[in-house]
């Protein structure tokens, strides 16, 4: 990795991963000093891991809940509660 | 070229996200009510992905690179994870000096979690990885909040 950084700035990549590290979790934060490269990446590996298991966990769940819904669909009301939000 | 789009109201994403989901899971409804609950799930699950990518637009990578997999119908949506090299093949017991080898380099795990990453250097991975990140807490937070719909 040091080989390539050569043809990018080094600050280039310090902006990039500090905007990186404003979308990752809030806990991560309170060091707002330079955490290592690395450890930002694997971090943001693992939180991307969890989003992803979170989207099968709840694309199960939504597909059991339509098993036993209604089909008087209450889609109407769920758009209501988003658009309140 | 599109920069005035960059900083667009984020509720302007969360309200196309919805739209894309909730039509998906209104037609998903319909029309499955013949098949697994598993089957649906995955069926549910490939609807996610494809309404952010919609939502997101062909102006990311990404999403480009998630609609390319979701229209070749492609079983796996992410790239497999990566292998892991523990010693070097060689025919002798060569000593392994660096001690990357053993193990996988961060930038590629990351390559591999964000479609379209594998191409990427790594200036634009981690943009790509940021908008990335936004867009997928969006649509955990629309699916929990559909769930919460439901369920209450």
């Amino acid at each position: 990795m040091s080989s390539r950084r050569s043809r990018i700035t080094e600050e280039e990549i310090n902006e990039l991963i500090s905007k990186l590290q404003s979308v990752l979790p809030e806990a991560r934060r309170r060091g707002a000093s330079r955490a290592s490269a690395s450890k930002l990446l694997k971090e943001t590996c693992n939180y991307i891991k969890s989003l992803h298991r979170e989207v099968d966990d709840l694309s199960d769940r939504l597909s059991d809940l339509m098993a036993s819904m209604d089909t008087n669909s209450p889609q109407a009301e769920i758009v209501r509660s988003l658009l309140q939000s | 070229m599109n920069r005035k789009h960059r900083t667009k109201n984020p509720n302007n994403n969360k309200l196309m996200l919805a739209f894309h989901f909730l039509r998906a899971l209104a037609r998903i409804n319909k029309s499955t009510s013949t098949v697994s609950s598993y089957q649906r799930s995955c069926i549910i699950k490939r609807a996610a992905y494809a309404s952010m990518a919609h939502a997101a637009g062909p102006r990311r990578a990404w999403s480009r690179a998630l609609l390319y997999r979701l229209r070749r119908g492609s079983s796996r949506l992410h790239a497999l994870p990566a292998i892991r090299r523990t010693r070097s093949f060689s025919h002798k017991r060569v000593k392994v000096a660096s001690p990357k080898l053993r193990e996988p380099n961060q930038a590629d795990v990351l390559r591999r979690l964000v479609p379209g990453g594998e191409a990427m250097e790594l200036s634009s991975l981690l943009k790509e990885t940021a908008h990335y990140i936004q867009c997928l807490s969006a649509q955990v937070w629309l699916m929990q909040n559909v769930v919460g719909s439901i369920t209450s």
